[in-house]
C-alpha cells in the first residue's frame, strides 16, 4: 500500500531521484576531517532563524512605538517566548561563528579555486546577504544601538559622491532613521533576504554537487571514466548520476549514512555549546547582546560608545583606520571583494595548504589573527594606540592577498598524493 | 597542528569578547532565588522609586507569583493605586513635567540592570555624597552630576565624603577613605548595604523574570545533549569501522 502510493508519487515528482542523488549517495571523500561541518551547521543555524523568526513575527509589531515594548511582551507575556528570542538572538551570533569558519576552511584547503569559482562566488553572496540580514534584524528591538548602528551604518552611503545625501533619505524613507526605516527594514528582514538567502544556499549545494566536494589534499576523488579497474573503484552504492560521468575511487563515503552521522556528532557538539548560551548567558557578555539595547531608541540620547555586533567590527575597524570618509567606505567594501576575488588572486595548482609552501600557510594563520584583532579594536573604546593599530592591521588584510598573488605565481609545492591520505 | 586549530577556533569568541574597563565597581552579590530578598525589594521599590521611575514592561501579577506573593496581599502592600494585578507598574508622574523638573524624564528601571549591570547600580545608590553645588544638593560617584535626588537619604542618613588625618613620614595627611553617613538615616551602614542589595536583587529580576526558568531548563536540555552526543558518538564510530 505505502510502497504504491511512493510509487505514485515518484512517477510524477522524483524525491526519491533527488533525495538519494544529493543526500545518500552523493560520493564524499572519506577523509573530510572537522573543518567540513560548517556548512551542515550553517544550514542547521539558517532553519532555525527561519523557525522562530516566523514564530517571533506573531508578537513582535514593527512601530517605532511599540517595537521595543513588544520584545519585551515577547520576553514576559508570550509563553517560552523568551526561548524563541533567545534561539533567534544566540542563533544570529552562531551563523557568523560557524559561516567564518567555514570560509576559512575553504581557504585553507584551496575549496576556491578551480572548479569550484562558481561555488566559492555564491557562498561570498550568501555571506553578503547575511550580513544585510543581520544588520536589518538588529535595528528591529529598537533599542539605542540598534538605532544608533542604524545611524552611523546608514549614514556610510552619503560618502558615496554625487548621490549620497538623496540615497540615505532613501533607504531611510524618512530625513532621519525613523519608525519608516524600521518598518521597512522589517519586510526586508522577514521576507526578502530570507528569500535571496535561501535561493542563494540552494543555488551554493547544487553547484556544490556539480562539480563535487574538496578535501583536506585536494586530491580529486572523481577520475576519467574508464581509468580505474573494479578494485579501485568504491565498493559503496553511488548514484548513476556520478558513476555515468565519472570513475569514483575507492577514496569516499556516501553522504547518508557516513557523513551525515558525522555531522550529527559535530551537531550535538554545537547545540551543547549553543544552548548553554542561550540558556545560562544570552547576552554573551554585552556582545551577543549589547547593553545599551535593553534602553530603548532615543534620537536625542547618544549612547557612549557606538559598536557594531561582534561579527562586524573587524571591517568597522577598517572602516575607521582610513581617515577619509569614503575611503574608508571603499576600503570597508574592498576587504570583502578581495575575498570574492581569491580565486582569480591565488594562481596556485595545489589546493591544500598541507602540499604549499611554507610561507602560505604563515599568510594563512597570520590573516586569521589580523582579521580576528581587527574585530577586537572595532568592537572596543577607541584610543589613539588603535589608530595605528589598525592601520597596520587593515595594510596586513590587504597584504595577505598581494602575497598570495604574488608568491602563487611560482609557488614551490610538495607532491599532491594521488591518493587520499589519513 | 589540528588540536591548535580547535582550540583557536573555540577559543575566538572569548578573545574577541574579552574587553572591558571603566571606574572601580563593588561586586553586587545578590541571589535570585532569595524570595525574601526580592520581596523586600519590590518594596524598596514601590516605596523609593516608583514617585518619578516606572516599570512599564512588568506587570504586578507577574512579579507577585515569580516572588511567592500572594495577590490579595500584593495587592493591598504593594500596589497603591487600586489597579487590577494584571497592569504594569506605572505611576502618575507626566514626561513632560519631569523632563522639566529633572532636566530629563526619569528613565523606565525595568531593564535598568541589563542596561547597567547589578555591580553597577549597587554602587551607584551607596556613593552618592553631599555637594551643594548641584541642583539637589548631593552627586554621585559612578554617575557624576547626576541628575536624580538621594532618595534613600532617609534610610542611608546624610553621605560625604570623609577624610581621616594620618601620619606620613612625621607630618599629617588627609586621607579620603570613602563616604560616609552622619548616622541620621534610620538604617545603620551594614543595613543600608544589605537593602540597597535586595534593591538591586528585585532589579535584575525584573530585568530577566525568565532567568531563573532558563537555567533550571538549560540545565536538563545540556545533560539530554550530552547523552546524545555519547550514543550519536558511537554510532557513527560503529558506521565508520570499516572505512580506511
Amino acid at each position: 500500500m505505502f510502497k504504491n502510493l511512493m510509487e505514485w508519487i515518484e512517477y510524477r515528482l522524483p524525491i526519491m531521484r533527488v533525495a538519494n542523488m544529493h543526500a545518500v549517495q552523493y560520493p564524499a571523500p572519506r577523509n573530510m576531517n572537522f573543518w567540513y561541518v560548517f556548512g551542515f551547521l550553517a544550514t542547521i543555524v539558517l532553519v532555525n532563524q527561519i523557525v522562530t523568526g516566523i514564530w517571533l513575527t506573531m508578537s513582535f509589531e514593527p512601530s517605532a512605538e511599540r517595537a521595543f515594548a513588544s520584545v519585551e511582551f515577547i520576553m514576559r507575556d508570550v509563553e517560552y517566548g523568551w526561548i524563541l528570542r533567545y534561539m533567534h538572538s544566540t542563533g544570529a551570533s552562531a551563523f557568523f561563528i560557524v559561516v567564518y569558519l567555514h570560509m576559512f576552511r575553504g581557504m585553507i584547503y584551496g575549496s576556491y579555486q578551480k572548479p569550484r569559482e562558481l561555488l566559492w562566488l555564491f557562498g561570498m553572496f550568501i555571506y553578503l546577504a547575511l550580513m544585510a540580514e543581520a544588520f536589518m534584524g538588529y535595528v528591529l528591538p529598537w533599542g539605542q544601538m540598534s538605532y544608533w548602528g542604524a545611524q552611523v551604518i546608514v549614514s556610510l552611503f552619503s560618502a558615496i559622491p554625487v548621490i549620497g545625501p538623496d540615497l540615505v533619505v532613501w533607504i531611510q524613507g524618512d530625513y532621519v532613521i525613523s519608525g519608516a526605516t524600521l518598518n521597512r527594514f522589517f519586510a526586508l528582514h522577514v521576507i526578502a533576504l530570507p528569500l535571496v538567502i535561501v535561493i542563494l544556499v540552494f543555488l551554493h549545494i547544487v553547484a556544490l554537487h556539480e562539480v563535487g566536494s574538496n578535501n583536506p589534499d585536494g586530491t580529486d576523488v572523481k577520475r576519467k571514466k574508464g581509468s580505474l579497474s573494479e578494485d579501485e573503484k568504491t565498493k559503496f552504492k553511488i548514484h548513476e548520476y556520478y558513476t555515468s560521468k565519472y570513475d569514483i575511487i575507492d577514496d569516499i563515503v556516501p553522504f547518508f549514512p557516513h557523513i551525515v552521522l558525522k555531522d550529527l556528532v559535530a551537531f550535538s557538539l554545537f547545540l551543547i555549546a549553543f544552548c548553554y548560551v542561550m540558556f545560562f548567558n544570552p547576552g554573551m557578555g554585552g556582545y551577543f547582546l549589547e547593553h545599551p539595547n535593553f534602553e530603548i531608541a532615543n534620537g536625542l540620547k547618544t549612547p557612549e560608545h557606538i559598536f557594531p555586533v561582534w561579527y562586524f567590527t573587524p571591517f568597522y575597524a577598517i572602516l575607521k583606520a582610513v581617515p577619509h570618509k569614503l575611503g574608508g567606505v571603499i576600503c570597508m567594501f574592498a576587504a570583502i571583494v578581495a575575498l570574492a576575488l581569491l580565486p582569480w588572486i591565488d594562481r596556485g595548482r595545489v589546493k591544500s595548504w598541507r602540499y604549499r609552501c611554507g610561507l602560505h600557510t604563515w599568510n594563512l594563520i597570520i590573516f586569521a589573527g589580523v582579521f580576528i584583532f581587527l574585530g577586537y579594536l572595532g568592537g572596543t573604546p577607541q584610543e589613539a594606540w588603535k589608530i595605528i593599530a589598525s592601520q597596520i592591521l587593515t595594510i596586513m588584510y590587504f597584504g595577505f592577498f598581494f602575497l598570495l598573488w604574488i608568491y602563487s605565481k611560482n609557488e614551490k609545492t610538495k607532491p599532491v598524493p594521488a591518493r587520499i591520505t589519513g | 597542528m589540528k588540536k591548535l586549530i580547535l582550540v583557536l577556533a573555540f577559543l575566538l569568541p572569548n578573545a574577541v569578547f574579552a574587553a572591558g574597563g571603566g571606574a572601580h565597581l563593588d561586586t553586587a552579590n545578590y541571589d535570585l532565588t532569595d524570595k525574601a530578598s526580592l520581596q523586600s525589594g519590590a518594596m524598596l521599590f514601590q516605596n523609593y522609586c516608583l514617585g518619578c521611575h516606572q516599570m512599564q514592561y512588568q506587570r504586578y501579577q507577574r512579579a507577585f507569583e515569580d516572588l511567592d506573593v500572594p495577590v490579595e496581599l500584593g495587592q493591598a502592600n504593594l500596589q497603591f493605586t487600586g489597579e487590577k494585578p494584571g497592569e504594569f507598574i506605572k505611576n502618575g508622574m507626566p514626561a513632560d513635567s519631569a523632563a522639566k523638573w529633572f532636566g530629563a524624564p526619569p528613565p523606565d528601571l525595568t531593564l535598568v540592570a541589563r542596561v547597567r549591570g547589578a555591580d553597577w547600580l549597587y554602587t551607584y545608590l551607596r556613593t552618592f555624597y553631599v555637594d551643594e553645588s548641584r541642583p539637589f544638593g548631593v552627586n554621585n560617584l559612578v554617575f557624576p552630576e547626576v541628575g536624580m535626588p538621594h532618595v534613600l537619604q532617609e534610610l542611608q542618613g546624610v553621605p560625604s565624603k570623609t577624610t581621616e588625618a594620618h601620619m606620613v613620614d612625621g607630618e599629617m595627611v588627609e586621607r579620603y577613605v570613602g563616604i560616609k553617613s552622619d548616622g541620621s538615616g534610620v538604617l545603620s551602614p551594614e543595613e543600608y548595604d544589605t537593602a540597597v542589595l535586595d534593591l538591586v536583587n528585585y532589579l535584575v529580576y525584573t530585568g530577566e523574570p525568565s532567568r531563573l526558568e532558563s537555567e533550571s531548563i538549560g540545565r536538563w536540555v545540556i545533560v539530554f545533549l550530552l547523552v546524545f552526543f555519547v550514543l550519536i558518538y558511537l554510532l557513527k564510530k560503529e558506521y565508520w569501522r570499516d572505512v580506511h
